[in-house]
């Protein structure tokens, strides 16, 4: 296998990790702040509904850590295993957030642990709510601190090269460069937003399949007006992640935009088809992409004609920002309207086919999850390091990548039947109406 | 003391310490797994779960610490052994990810199948032969230099009597490790068939173990004579060892002060793995890597250090509150207490 074939090898087996990884890590991270906010609720209300709820979701969620735990080892292996020279130029300037990760997973795993195991142990409810909290925090930060390190690979900073010597390193500049504030906060957004929408999507489905307790419409109240909050402030976030772009990676932007002449005055393109180097079919919102960028209708965007050939990414991330930007707006919409209607008590949002959307919605903001980050990752192509060093000259010089990618291809199969196999059935076992009354004869048995 | 020998020493503590819990969840598997296999599976199954279900995922940072670290502080080792260790990693990740999905799959979401006993039971025998063929190769002899980069050279790997006696000390390790000390878990859970039976196990294992052990030295002389020789400048660090090993079997042996014996074994582990460690230095890989060429930048290590201090002062008593509540909590190991979400 020539050098080429290992570095086309790598790509395949690190976005085939990621991909997978990233399901689970959303999930770690969003999750437990949900959980938190139920029991925080169910204590405060003295409602038992609620108190289930962060029960039932905990069980599932150690289902997804556990997988999450796995992938997110075989990455961090990976990182090294298939990007050897990347990481022997990178970890010199950024393996401090990369080092504090593994304490955010330590703090987050041992309270897990902890959490898990004392329900019930407490005579008050509130000091268990409280073990939740390093849970919530240690997987927040490990999101904060590997995007960090993400940020750092779109905008080097932190060290000089002279004569191809590393020098004048810097850590801690290396870890606040520009991309991160837009970066770290955009994947935090998304992150508690995807949580809100699947465990919206559970509820949802509950209620289509001919449940009408009142347990799942609360959990979709509650977690419809989380997923509002949060796609509102991702959907800013995401704006200032463009106007990020246009300063410091004007080439990701404007391959995102289809946009070739700089100009002044942009419009924005939505969809569309390329012909020859000609826009087709593309919806186009004037001075949308001026406003996206600068906030400002007039403002000049830098096009690709400043750019070398071969330093422009694909043009196909197109269609990867319009889908999460669609999806993005299509969730706001959606929440919105089911809120308003709940408390306007409209019928119709708690019709089946109203529930069918919000049941759609849990797996479109993983689809908008997964365009995300390919868009970020392509669009920094043909760099590993922006500017520094090519994602070509980075592999691994193995000869082994193929089967290794067959061999995690399969990994990922057997994990991903597997959790579904085992939540499925472990919610099926266990309905809801069956453990609120186990749960309500527990409690008489306990005063008698 | 300098940076590069403060990075390398809390490296090798973490990677002790991963030894000491992994082998006691890998042995705790296999030994799950056997006695399922020959009907004796009421007598240990709920001890051992007992221990394992709130620890499991912490035995898995303690592994991520090491490789993260020492990309952190050694960044050329992600050339050398990244680029040639992709295909023992890789399977010892397979083995990794599957064991602790299972592990999960099984006790929390009730996929009980006797099928996943065994595998779980196989997994924790080929997850220690596959990661120590790191510690076979860091010795140097398996890796060339070539014209795009390092390779490993597999047939000679594979047909050197050091690599396989490094696998079987792996196990044998393992088995002992996880035997003594869940002899005294049982013996704290106050239930005495399982005590016996583990303390049985133990005693088996301590025999290959040392046997094995010693054999290393013996296969070193031949394999690097340069850490063979360093390795006797700190023979009496082994000496201590084998003390330590001897006064473990004679406690197990008389059935006595079962916490003080794995509190010796410890000892002798601690002694042996920094003995082999010292005599290791300056090497990471011998003879292309040192912990002086391969080390970070000054700023970078003064950081990573001052991170290390910071998060053990937030880890220390966490850990410490995760043993109190499940380790040393008399009523959840004699499992009178469950309180399972
Ligand atoms: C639920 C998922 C989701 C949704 C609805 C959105 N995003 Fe997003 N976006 C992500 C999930 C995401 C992400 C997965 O979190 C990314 C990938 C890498 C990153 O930094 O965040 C991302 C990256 C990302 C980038 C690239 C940043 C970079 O490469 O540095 C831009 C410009 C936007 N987003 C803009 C938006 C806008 C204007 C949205 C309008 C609603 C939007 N996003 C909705
Ligand atoms: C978890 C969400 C992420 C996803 C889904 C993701 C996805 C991808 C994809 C699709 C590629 C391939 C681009 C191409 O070659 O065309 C890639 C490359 C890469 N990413 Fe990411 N990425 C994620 C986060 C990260 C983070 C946080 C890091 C840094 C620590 C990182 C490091 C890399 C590296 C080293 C490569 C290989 C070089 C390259 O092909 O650009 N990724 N990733
Ligand atoms: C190159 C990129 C990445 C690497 C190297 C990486 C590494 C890891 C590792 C080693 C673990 C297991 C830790 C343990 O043993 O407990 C893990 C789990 C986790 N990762 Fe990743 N990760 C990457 C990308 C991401 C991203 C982009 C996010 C968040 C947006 C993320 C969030 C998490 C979370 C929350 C967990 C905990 C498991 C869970 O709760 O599901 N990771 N990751």
């Amino acid at each position: 296998m020539g050098n080429e074939e290992a570095v086309y090898f790598s790509r395949g087996l690190t976005e085939l990790t990621l991909s997978f990884h990233i399901i689970f890590a959303t999930i770690g991270v969003g999750i437990p702040l949900m959980i938190m906010i139920a029991q925080w609720v169910g204590i405060k209300k003295q409602d038992e509904h609620y108190i289930l709820l962060a029960r039932r979701w905990t069980r599932g969620f150690v289902i997804t850590v556990a997988v999450g735990v796995v992938t997110g080892t075989a990455i961090g292996l990976q990182l090294s295993l298939l990007w050897p020279n990347f990481m022997q130029l990178a970890g010199n300037v950024i393996a401090l957030p990369l080092f504090m990760e593994v304490f955010a997973f330590f703090f987050e795993a041992i309270f897990l642990g902890i959490y898990l195991y004392t329900w019930d142990r407490f005579e008050n409810q509130k000091k268990h709510m409280l073990l939740l909290i390093p849970v919530a925090a240690g997987a927040s930060f490990s999101a904060v601190f590997i995007t960090i390190v993400n940020s750092f690979m779109n905008s080097p900073r932190g060290f000089d090269i002279v004569n191809g010597q590393l020098v004048n390193i810097n850590p801690i500049l290396a870890m606040f460069n520009p991309a991160m504030p837009t970066k770290v906060t955009h994947v935090l957004a998304t992150s508690y937003m995807t949580a809100a929408f699947l465990l919206a999507a559970i509820g949802a489905y509950r209620l289509v399949k001919g449940s009408n307790h009142v347990y799942h419409k609360k959990g979709l109240f509650l977690t419809m007006k989380m997923g509002l909050l949060f796609s509102i402030i991702t959907a800013i976030l995401g704006d200032f992640s463009g106007k990020y772009l246009a300063e410091y990676q004007p080439e990701k932007l404007a391959a995102a935009e289809w946009h070739f002449e700089t100009e002044e005055g942009a419009p924005l393109m939505m969809y569309g088809v390329l012909d020859n180097g000609e826009v087709k079919y593309a919806l186009t919102i004037p001075f949308g992409l001026s406003i996206l960028a600068h906030s400002n209708p007039k403002a000049e965007v830098i096009g690709l004609n400043e750019f070398a050939e071969d330093e422009i990414p694909p043009l196909y991330i197109h269609y990867l920002f319009d889908t999460m930007v669609t999806i993005g707006m299509l969730m706001i919409g959606i929440s919105f309207v089911f809120l308003l209607g709940f408390w306007r008590r409209w019928r119709f949002v708690l019709t089946k086919s109203f529930l069918w959307i919000v049941v759609f919605g849990g797996p479109l903001s993983f689809l908008a999850i997964e365009a995300g980050w390919w868009l970020a990752e392509v669009g920094r192509q043909p760099w590993i390091l922006r500017g520094i060093m090519r994602t070509s000259e980075a592999a691994t010089t193995s000869g082994q990548v193929d089967t290794m990618l067959l061999l995690f291809a399969g990994l990922y199969l057997i994990l991903g039947i597997g959790s579904m196999v085992v939540l499925t059935r472990m919610f099926r076992k266990n309905t809801v109406e069956q453990e609120l009354a186990d749960r309500a004869s527990d409690k008489a048995g306990e005063t008698v | 003391m300098n940076l590069e020998f403060i990075g390398i020493f809390v490296l090798w503590l973490f990677l002790f310490g991963y030894v000491m819990v992994a082998s006691i969840d890998f042995g705790a598997g296999f030994f799950n797994a056997y006695v399922t296999l020959t009907g004796k599976q009421h007598i240990l199954s709920k001890i051992i779960q007992r221990y394992l279900s709130p620890v499991w995922e912490v035995t898995n940072v303690f592994l991520v610490f090491f490789f993260v670290g020492i990309v952190g502080f050694f960044p050329r080792t992600a050339y050398y052994y990244g680029t040639t260790l992709l295909v023992p990693v890789s399977i010892a990740i397979i083995l990794l990810a599957i064991r602790g999905s299972y592990y999960a799959f099984t006790t929390y979401g009730g996929l009980k199948h006797k099928r996943y006993t065994y595998m779980y039971g196989l997994t924790g025998l080929f997850i220690p032969a596959s990661l120590s063929i790191v510690l076979t190769i860091s010795e140097g002899g398996f890796v060339t230099n070539e014209t795009p980069g390092p390779a490993l050279n597999y047939w000679d790997l594979f047909t050197s009597p050091l690599t396989w006696s490094i696998v079987v000390l792996s196990l044998t390790a393992v088995l002992f490790i996880s035997a003594v000390f869940l002899t005294w878990y049982a013996h704290e859970a106050k239930d005495e068939h399982a005590t016996n039976l583990l303390r049985r196990y133990a005693l088996i294992w301590a025999g290959p173990m040392i046997l094995t052990a010693s054999g290393i030295v013996v296969e070193l002389h031949a394999h690097n004579p340069e850490h063979y020789a360093r390795l006797m400048d700190v023979w009496w660090l082994f000496i201590l060892s084998v003390a330590l090993f001897i006064g473990t079997v004679y406690l197990l042996w008389k059935r006595q002060a079962y916490g003080t014996a794995f509190g010796l074994l410890t000892g002798q582990f601690f002694l042996a793995f920094f003995g082999y460690g010292i005599a290791h230095y300056p090497y990471l890989l011998y003879p292309y890597l040192t912990i002086y060429d391969s080390f970070t930048n000054e700023a970078m290590a003064i950081a990573l250090i001052i991170a290390f201090v910071a998060g053990l002062g937030l880890l220390l008593p966490s850990l410490y509150l995760l043993l109190r509540l499940f380790l040393f909590n008399k009523e959840y190991v004699q499992g009178k207490r469950n309180d399972h979400t």
